[in-house]
């Protein structure tokens, strides 16, 4: 079949809307056996992945997915060797399962016997495993007994291939994960955020990641045959990793990845469905990538537009500040109730353009009113405003200037910086502190004066 | 064999003469040495910590401070010694030992808020696969109020400022109840604030019959806050009540060379204590 293709050959035939349909409605028995077993695999792997990232062994599951593939082959000849034609699925996984754990064993030997570290050992036993495992195969395929030609499907996945029974195998395997995840829960997240503090409260943290690190091979062995041994790591880290951009618990962050995994298992398996010729473990694979995507940018959490948002709401409000302080300053000891716009340039490193638009803004959120073309005055809410982080301001230099042994001229840039996030808890000890309630004198006027 | 039968026999009468002399104690670590694969880095530690005291471990940097409490809880393997815990081993008695770890051992942008890690505090009186209980979550917020974070419970820990993160590891081991609390460096690169907030609640727990055991660098508020001091260095230089030991002569033995900085803080402790 495929040996009638060639390279040139890149025609992708697109379905007609009725068979569209007919695939998204899951109304073909073979459609509805994989889109269930890749859902179920999803969650499962969304859910276990959710703590294998937070304890930061991502990589480690990638060298345990690719060590699995000499076990594959060795089940196989092994398998071969008594007798049968190595066609026993129960049985490859299983040598998938040992070697997996070995890779992760050999792992920890390198670290904890050698000054290298996890990226090293990791590299070394993830390449020479998967570089035996593929020797191997070469020498499996050439033995004269046997069937090996669905070996090499454990590379890349075959999903097409899923058969009602392994998807019940899929949705058995979601289930015990669901539950493992249910009633361990407390204690993962302890091993996952300290598990120093875990281990002198006396919960076995050795077995603890044991169980974690059996599961997690688990999964990789049931995913084998979907996503391939090459991309199975995949299921287990992008989903969690996009969730974590939109929570900030654990227990929703398990809720989302296995959500996102969902997702992704039906979506990549309609899709490969759908237009033909698509492997569905890789597509899979890229439809978490597009989760991943999104979740970078609108992330409720940490997403990157949240941040900008709250980086350019908080610039904003730092200018705003040090507008109002500006005025302050100027009205400060003189008889005048308004400044004129040249003074509070004169006053900051702005632009006069961009003084207009701060008084602008200023204007419009009522700290101030204007009383000429180019005059303005504190409204009595802008001037106790200004009011408040003068005296903030003031309060922490000179709580810098007498506890930290700063330099007085050094002390202004990290005020400015520092006084938009004193809470009012500091700023009652500062005063206590300091004896201070009134304003005080700044050590140094804006504008440099002083020197 | 005869030879082996003896020397177990021998061990053993060791530890029965030794846990007579301490039951009470709440700690009394016997022949203690712990060793990083090659470099010993504790040698024959052999003290008792007495009961209801503030006592703090001081001495230069690699002198073991840390592998002290964190052997005594078994956190690091010893390569001799005992530690008992009112005469019993630590298996059996840690219920009554809280922990107060570095601040930098964890990742402070693990996905939790502050009555989260709390929390965690209950986590081994709960048990197994059991869920948290309103009983629990209830303690953890009395323990963030007693270190005034009562209004951070649900701030995310990244989000808090490096004493407010300690504080909230101090709440933690507060939560758990215990009658000894050992912490690793509470008042590292905290703010003023914090430092005292801390200070208050190790003056509570001593109130209250408590033994606090404080991994310690700055020498100069060793007499305002402690009671006890173990001056550490590879070895216990010594131990016993601050105003007894805490003196030049054991301060240069501790730090020897490199004390010329501290000799000075040392000369003023000195001068104060005469003047008391």
């Amino acid at each position: 079949m495929i040996a009638t293709h060639t390279l040139s050959d890149v025609r992708i035939t697109l379905p007609s809307w009725e068979e569209f349909l007919h695939v998204v409605l899951l109304e073909e028995y073979n459609t509805r056996v994989v889109v269930l077993g890749v859902m179920a695999l999803g969650l499962a792997s969304g859910l276990i992945g959710t703590f294998l990232v937070l304890r930061k062994r991502a990589l480690t599951a990638d060298a345990l997915s690719h060590a699995t593939l000499p076990g594959i082959v060795i089940a196989f000849m092994f398998m071969v060797g008594l007798g049968g034609d190595g066609k026993s699925l129960i049985g490859l996984l299983i040598g998938a399962f040992v070697f997996g754990c070995i890779g992760v064993l050999l792992i920890l030997a390198i670290r904890s016997t050698t000054r290298l570290k996890d990226d090293a050992a990791i590299g070394i036993v993830l390449s020479v495993l998967f570089g035996l495992g593929i020797c191997l195969l070469r020498i499996a395929t050439d033995l004269p007994s046997g069937n090996s030609a669905g070996l090499s499907g454990f590379i890349f996945g075959k999903a097409a291939s899923m058969v009602a029974s392994d998807a019940i195998v899929m949705v058995s395997l979601a289930i015990f994960v669901s539950i493992c995840t249910a009633f361990l829960f407390k204690e993962f997240t302890v091993l996952c955020f300290d598990s120093s503090f875990g281990s002198s409260q006396g919960w076995p943290c050795l077995l603890l990641d044991t169980i974690l690190m059996t599961l997690v091979a688990i999964v990789t062995v049931i995913a084998l045959q979907t996503v391939g041994l090459v991309l199975a790591v995949a299921l287990l880290i992008i989903p969690a990793a996009s969730a974590r951009f939109w929570t900030n618990s654990v227990k929703k962050m398990l809720i989302s990845a296995a959500i996102i995994g969902v997702l992704s298992g039906w979506l990549g398996a309609v899709v490969s469905a759908v237009i033909p010729r698509i492997p569905t473990g890789p597509i899979i694979v890229m439809i978490c990538g597009f989760w991943f995507l999104l979740s970078f940018v609108f992330g409720a959490d940490s997403g990157m537009l949240k941040r900008q948002v709250q980086r350019i709401r908080l610039n904003r409000k730092i200018e705003l500040q040090h507008l109002l302080r500006a005025m302050y300053e100027l009205i400060e000891g003189s008889e005048k109730e308004s400044v004129t716009t040249y003074s509070i340039v004169s006053k900051r490193s702005w632009s006069n353009s961009h003084v207009n638009a701060l008084l602008q803004r200023a204007k419009s959120g009522g700290y101030i009113e204007a009383t000429g073309s180019i005059e303005f005055r504190l409204t009595s809410f802008g001037s106790s405003e200004a009011n408040r982080i003068v005296r903030n301001h003031r309060l922490w230099e000179v709580y810098l200037i007498n506890y930290a042994d700063i330099a007085p001229s050094h002390v202004d840039r990290d005020a400015d910086m520092i006084e938009h996030v004193l809470g009012t808890e500091m700023v009652h000890q500062l005063e206590a502190l300091l004896d201070h309630d009134d304003i005080i004198d700044s050590p140094h006027p804006l504008g440099g004066a002083t020197s | 064999m005869d030879n082996l039968v003896s020397l177990m026999s021998n061990i053993n009468q060791s530890n029965d003469r030794h846990s007579e002399h301490s039951l009470t104690a709440p700690v009394s670590i016997h022949d203690m040495t712990v060793a990083y694969q090659r470099k010993p880095v504790l040698w024959d530690v052999d003290l008792d910590i007495p009961e209801g005291k503030l006592v703090t471990i001081v001495g230069p940097n690699g002198a073991g401070k840390s592998t002290l409490i964190k052997a005594a809880m078994d956190l690091v393997p010893k390569a001799s010694g005992i530690v008992k815990f009112y005469g019993k081993t630590y298996k059996s008695q840690r219920h009554l030992v809280s922990y107060v770890p570095q601040r930098e051992t964890v990742d402070w942008d693990f996905p939790i808020d502050a009555l989260g890690v709390v929390t965690m505090g209950r986590y081994s009186n709960i048990g197994w696969c059991l869920p948290v209980r309103k009983k629990d979550k209830h303690i953890a917020m009395e323990a963030l109020e007693r270190v005034g974070m009562s209004d951070y419970a649900h701030r995310q820990i990244s989000q808090l400022s490096g004493g407010q993160q300690q504080r909230v590891f101090l709440a933690r081991a507060l939560a758990q109840d215990a009658s000894i609390c050992f912490m690793d460096e509470p008042f590292a690169s905290v703010d003023a604030a914090t430092e005292r907030a801390i200070v208050e609640v190790l003056t509570e727990l001593k109130q209250a019959g408590k033994t606090v055991v404080v991994v310690h660098h700055d020498l100069q508020t060793v007499p305002e806050y402690f009671d006890y001091v173990i001056m550490l260095n590879m070895r216990v230089v010594a131990h016993g009540n601050v105003d007894e030991v805490f003196t030049e002569e054991n301060l240069k033995k501790t730090y020897g060379g490199r004390l010329t900085l501290l000799s000075e803080a040392a000369e003023r402790f000195a001068r104060q204590g005469k003047s008391h």
